[in-house]
């Protein structure tokens, strides 16, 4: 059996003893002495255990990557370059982003700080950011108890998009691709990564009990927080064809193994109900490494692709030995936390259709209890086509946190069929709502507080689509549904 | 003391009343800074694991750990038998046994610690332990406690005038009930201890604690040996926030528990979700009042019964009851008054210290009273705070009867200069014309005054002492019984010594913390570690500057006892620095002459006192003041609202160091922002924490901190008989935060103009949506 090879601060490691469940946090403060990058929750919520990984496949070009390095596998590494804080720089030669956090005043206690320079160090080298609103998700993945933000926020804005021309820069401009080729096996668990959809099969049919994992920030989870051992995982990230956004007949191909970071970027622009979605979801760090399929196939009710890619009709593409096959994805949830997947089959991708030319009005929305880094309380996608009358043809309002799983509202939408799209209409389809959903109370809200957004999110999202059909949102919004103010 | 004179260009300088950087911060920032849990720990470590209650209230049917120990890699697992010492941790009212015996009081009381070689096989072994708990009715509410007369202490009263005659002659009379809610510390450190066995039955605690002393007090009492055998020692901690002032021993006595049973190094680091089920967090509170005020918004009479939930021990919940008691006032003169606070006990985590310390909760009663009396009224949330400030005599005395000395009192000052800097009057206006235009979103400004009371209200705790080294190169070791968390204590205290003895900042190694260097310290807690131990550093310098003088003078050929200057790493006959010669010259020549060149230094708070069965005394040496004004935007469709813009005008006298002042005030306002409208703790039925990892309990995050974020430190305005003029800061800002409630109220009261608005606290999108619905059915 192989071992595991990465590069760690640009040091060649061959780990032969590591059981594949350990995370690279654990494998870094553990058995590296590495103890710069911290522990805060180990649930990718806090940031305190960022590092950089080199990604060559990123969107837009090879780039050093934020990740949370407490839901990283080792075998995720296969073949990757990963620094941490102790590789940028030290007290006295610091990389610009370790000198603008002292400068700025940027840490306090200190123990949030390697985590928050690691997201400034991904800053530091983006060309892209060019709107506010990117420095903040950069870095909302990152808690500070002791600042209150502002000394971070200046530190970063000093820093970010600086492009310093060092080995960082170099060795993410020289990156060449990843062979993350693998058959791991130790102290009872493996961990297999295959290349080419062959090699999947084979191992899928090889295995029927395996567990599938792309990024991981979802199934990592049991290993760091519920203390499961996963005996045998077969990863989908390293298998050819599934990772990358690319214009088809009609639409766009969303490779199932994009992180969402990379849909933000393709798509975020082009189609606002994405964009509006990407900008709520998780963190830069969670985005870095969660992928499509990941989210989709997880089929959590409170999952936040689902509501808007359902609202945009797309369809989720199931690959197998056999071929490809595609169902409407509000099909793909069959029942609470079950998708339609068959055994010894993927989600491949996710189809997207181009309706720029619609009368189409779409925006999405998600409400939680704080705007960053949480998970829905309630979510929803909401698309409506009218016709040169002005009148609904049709009506697709997905939402997520309402059922067991993401779900259209199939009343409210037969309210509105034919109708015409009238303040009147939509207060009484966002009625009907009620015979849609039976939401339940939990720690994030109350049925009353679903239901009751559920309703004005649809009233919201009226208002908001009056003057432009698929809405931007601005930079820091208040909320998520934008209603226009004098 | 000295004053400052104006410093000319190029000439030596001392680091006080300058900006800094954290004296940390470079190794923050490259990830050199050591924690505990960074420690490289010998071969044979064993790390250690709690067994928890996982029943809120019953009785321990069976206890058998026999199969857990006899696991691979199990070196031991302890319950109570195994105590040597006395099984309690309680601060100091004994009702807080380590390990539980017999019975269990909450969900995550340690019933037995478990030491293994890897954490995978200490959970193993708590598999392995049977543990059989008979359940018992539990207590699990504020309101079940009150009911059932479940107390801690006795009450606290406070009392002035005839209260029920000034309501009964109030025009305005408002009835109500407050309640806010606990709050996790949510230190991104979570707690950790590691203790070495040393020869001859000693041992060496490494601590995340803000109190060492008290650490090593208890793994003595522990242990059942003297607090001489037992040394702690506190490099830094990854935040505190209160959360490590009593919280820490448990964690530090048990590794030291597991070192003498294995006689190997044991190390206790709890993750996440342990730290947040079994420590202590702020207490939430519920009150019960009756406010009287005049037409012209006059406070007039408040009768307050104030009910602090103390979780299943006591804690410092005694003491937290008191300062909620001591701060109903904030900064306003109640003629007529009684106050009541009574502390609960129930079957939940045992609460304990959070920054503030019970003043914010006892803060929000009154501002809520100010704030329904403003609506009420018409009238504005600032004036009618102003209206009711304290003022000349007989508007000076607090409700315990404490001068509130008027030449001291900022608070005017402070508020005409931030409503003025901060446009109010327009911003207001603007606000209000905006709000009648538009029906869904309106926004709010909201402005809070604040007055703290600074000293330990246990008067013995307000004393502090140091311990200065200086070696024969001139090089200096500074030691003192405060610790750092962030705060920046440990620059403030670099200052002060580099300005006393007159050398540079690079001369000076700040030492951890250490129990065997400085005795018998108090907790780093009620904002006071730099007045206290400033004074003891200072203290401490002063002696061995005395002691360099002569020398300074004989190798400086002028008269023993001429002027001479310390600064900057030189000394030199005073305004003459071409004739200086170096501070190491000098520590040199003193060894030679065989003159000492150790020193401690000691402070203790003068004057001040408290006589709890009067309710009356002069529990505080003097008063931190401040004000800020918060605006916000609220969404009438999903309850979502966000903090705008923020002015914040705070007094620190004299700051010793700006930077971190600024530091302290920023982050204490955000702390606070969280408390009122994000975090949210929630518990089962059966008293289980469900909201116990950052998926779920919402601490502010990088976009809640307002974009505008404007903080000035009030200028000129030195303390008397503070050391150098300063002030503390650590809590008072969070009070600030008080002010996103007014701003809300503003916000939503525009939908039910001239009715109270009822926003329950944390506001969040939720409860805010309520709120918006209710008015809105009113309006
Ligand atoms: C801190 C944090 C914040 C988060 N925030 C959000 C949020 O705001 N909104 C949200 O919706 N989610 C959120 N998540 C959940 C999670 O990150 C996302 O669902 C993410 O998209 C999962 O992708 P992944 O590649 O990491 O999935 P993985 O963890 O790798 O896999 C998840 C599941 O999908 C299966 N799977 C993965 N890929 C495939 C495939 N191609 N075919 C078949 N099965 C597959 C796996 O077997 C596994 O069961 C958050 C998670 C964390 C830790
Ligand atoms: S430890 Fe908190 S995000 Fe990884
Ligand atoms: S500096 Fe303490 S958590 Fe950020």
């Amino acid at each position: 059996m192989d071992e595991l090879r990465f590069t760690l601060n640009g040091q060649p490691i061959a780990e032969a003893e590591a059981p594949p469940n350990t995370t690279l946090l654990n494998y870094l403060r553990q058995r590296r002495g590495l103890t710069g990058t911290k522990e805060g929750c180990a649930e990718g919520d806090c940031g305190a255990c960022t590092v950089a990984v080199l990604d060559p496949d990123a969107a837009g070009g090879p780039a050093w990557r934020a990740v949370n390095s407490c839901l990283l596998l080792l075998p995720m590494l296969q073949g990757k370059q990963v620094v941490t804080v102790e590789a940028l720089g030290s007290s006295g030669e610091p990389h610009p982003a370790q000198a603008s956090m002292a400068k700025h005043l940027g840490s306090q206690c200190g123990y949030c700080t390697p985590g928050i320079v690691m997201s400034i160090f991904e800053a530091c080298y983006r060309r892209d950011l060019d709107a506010p609103w990117k420095l903040d998700d950069q870095l909302c993945g990152n808690l500070c108890r002791c600042t209150g933000y502002r000394p971070i926020r200046e530190a970063a804005e000093a820093v970010a998009g600086s492009c310093p021309v060092d080995r960082f820069q170099g060795e993410a401009a020289e990156a060449t691709p990843v062979d993350m080729a693998l058959a791991y096996a130790r102290g009872g668990q493996r961990h297999m990564n295959p290349t080419t959809p062959e090699a999947l099969w084979a191992l899928l049919e090889a295995h029927p009990e395996a567990r599938l994992v792309a990024g991981g920030t979802d199934l990592s989870l049991e290993i760091t927080k519920q203390f499961k051992t996963l005996p045998l995982l077969i990863s989908v990230e390293g298998v050819a064809g599934l990772r990358g956004v690319t214009a088809v007949e009609g639409g766009w191909r969303l490779g199932a193994t994009t992180p969402l970071a990379d849909i933000e970027a393709a798509l975020g622009e082009a189609i606002p109900t994405l964009g509006r979605m990407l900008r709520f979801f998780g963190a830069r760090q969670i985005k870095n490494r969660g992928t499509l399929g990941g989210n989709l196939c997880t089929a959590s009710p409170i999952g936040d692709m689902p509501p808007a890619l359902i609202s945009l009709r797309a369809e989720a593409i199931l690959g197998s030995r056999q071929g490809e096959r595609r169902v409407p994805l509000e099909d793909f949830f069959v029942a609470y936390r079950k998708t339609a997947l068959a055994p010894g089959e993927i989600l491949s991708g996710v189809f997207v259709p181009e309706l720029a030319g619609l009368n189409l009005r779409a925006a999405a929305y998600k409400v939680s209890k704080r705007q960053e880094l949480d998970i829905s309380t309630v979510s929803a996608g909401l698309a409506v086509e009218l016709d040169d009358a002005g009148r609904v043809v049709d009506a697709r309002l997905a939402f997520g946190g309402m059922a067991a799983t993401p779900k259209r509202a199939a009343s409210a939408e037969a309210a509105l069929l034919g109708q015409p799209w009238t303040r009147e209409a939509v207060e009484a389809a966002a009625q009907r709502l009620d015979a849609d959903f039976a939401p339940l109370s939990d720690h994030r809200g109350s049925a009353w507080y679903r239901a009751t957004v559920a309703r004005n999110l649809l009233l919201g999202f009226y208002l908001e689509t009056e003057r432009t059909p698929r809405p931007h949102l601005p930079y820091r919004p208040t909320a998520t549904v934008q209603i226009p103010t004098p | 003391m000295m004053t400052r004179a104006p410093h000319v260009e190029g000439a030596p300088r001392s680091p006080l009343h300058l900006p800094a950087l954290h004296e940390s911060a470079w190794l923050h920032a490259s990830g050199e800074a050591v924690y505990v849990d960074d420690l490289p720990t010998p071969p044979g470590t064993l790390v250690g694991y709690v067994v928890a209650s996982p029943v809120a209230r019953g009785r321990i049917t069976r206890l058998e750990v026999a199969a857990a120990r006899a696991l691979p890699g199990v070196a031991c697992v302890l319950t109570a038998a195994d105590i040597p010492g006395i099984n309690d941790i309680s601060p100091f009212s004994h009702d807080e046994p380590l390990l539980a015996v017999d019975e269990v009081f909450c969900v995550g009381q340690s019933v037995a610690v478990i030491f293994a070689d890897s954490a995978a096989r200490c959970r193993e072994a708590a598999k392995a332990v049977v543990l059989e708990i008979e359940a018992l009715p539990a207590i699990l509410t504020l309101d079940e406690a009150i009911a059932r007369q479940s107390w801690i202490g006795q009450p606290h009263t406070m009392r002035r005038g005839d209260v029920a005659a000034a309501f009964a002659a109030s025009p305005v009379q408002i009835e109500g009930e407050v309640r806010t809610g606990g709050q996790d510390h949510f230190y991104l450190e979570s707690h950790c201890a590691l203790a070495y066995p040393q020869e001859a039955g000693s041992y060496l605690v490494l601590s995340s604690t803000q109190h060492p002393s008290e650490v090593q007090a208890k793994c003595a009492e522990v242990l059942g040996i003297d607090r001489h055998r037992v040394t702690v020692e506190t490099r830094r901690m990854g935040g505190g926030f209160g959360g490590k002032e009593t919280q820490g021993a448990y964690f530090a006595a048990m590794a030291a528990l597991g070192a003498r049973a294995t006689r190997k190094p044991c190390k206790i680091w709890l993750n996440r979700d342990q730290d947040m089920t079994q420590t202590g967090k702020r207490h939430p509170f519920m009150s019960r009042y009756r406010a009287g005020f005049a037409a012209d918004g006059e406070l007039r009479s408040f009768e307050v019964d104030i009910y602090a939930d103390g979780g299943w021990s006591a804690d410092l919940t005694t003491a937290i009851l008191d300062r909620a008691l001591f701060h109903l006032d904030n900064a306003y003169f109640i003629p007529n008054l009684r106050f009541t606070g009574r502390a609960c006990r129930t079957h939940l985590v045992s609460n304990t210290a959070f920054r503030g310390f019970g003043g914010p909760q006892g803060m929000a009663v009154i501002e809520e009273a100010m704030n329904t009396a403003a609506e009420r009224l018409g009238m504005d949330y600032a004036a009618i705070r102003a209206r009711n400030y304290y003022g000349e005599s007989p508007r000076d005395r607090t409700p315990y009867d404490q001068e509130v000395k008027a030449a001291h009192n900022r608070l005017r000052r402070i508020t005409d200069q931030l409503l003025r800097d901060a446009d109010y009057d327009a911003r207001k206006a603007d606000i209000d014309a905006f709000n009648a235009q538009s029906p869904l979103v309106k926004r709010g400004l909201g402005f809070q005054p604040v007055k703290f009371g600074i000293s330990f209200t246990n008067s013995v705790l307000n004393q502090a002492g140091a311990f200065v080294l200086i070696y024969a190169d001139g090089s200096v070791q500074l030691n003192h019984g405060g610790t750092e968390m962030g705060q920046g204590l440990n620059t403030k205290m670099l200052a002060i010594c580099a300005h006393e003895l007159g050398v540079r900042l690079d001369q000076i190694r700040h030492m951890p913390t250490a129990t065997d260097k400085v005795p018998n310290t108090s907790a780093t807690a009620a904002s006071s570690g730099s007045d206290l131990n400033g004074m003891a550093v200072l203290a401490a310098c002063q002696t061995l500057r005395e002691r360099l003088a002569p020398v300074a003078a004989g190798l400086l050929k002028v008269e023993p006892g001429a002027a001479l200057t310390f600064c900057d790493g030189q000394v030199f006959p005073e305004g003459e620095p071409a004739r200086a010669v170096s501070f190491a010259q000098v520590a040199t020549a003193a060894y030679l002459q065989q003159i000492s060149l150790a020193a401690t230094g000691f402070y203790r708070t003068p004057d001040i006192g408290y006589d709890h069965a009067a309710g009356r005394g002069k529990p505080f040496h003097y008063y931190a003041y401040g004000a800020a004004l918060t605006e916000v935007e609220v969404n009438a469709l999903t309850g979502e609202h966000r903090v705008t813009r923020v002015d914040i005008l705070h007094d620190v006298g004299d700051s010793l160091v700006p930077t971190i002042d600024v530091g302290q005030v920023e982050g204490g306002y955000i702390q606070g922002l969280g408390w009122l409208t994000r975090e949210e703790l929630v518990w089962s039925p059966q008293g289980v924490l469900r909201t116990h990892s950052p998926d779920t309990y919402k601490i502010p995050a990088y976009g809640d901190a307002p974009r505008d974020f404007r903080v000035q430190l009030l200028q000129g305005a030195p303390q008397p008989d503070v050391v150098h003029g300063s002030k503390a800061v650590g809590e008072p800002p969070f009070m600030l935060a008080l002010g996103v409630l007014a701003a809300l109220r503003h916000a939503i009261g525009a939908w039910c103009p001239g009715q109270p608005v009822r926003l329950g606290v944390p506001a969040t999108p939720e409860a805010v949506l309520r709120a918006v619905e209710d008015a809105r059915a009113r309006g």
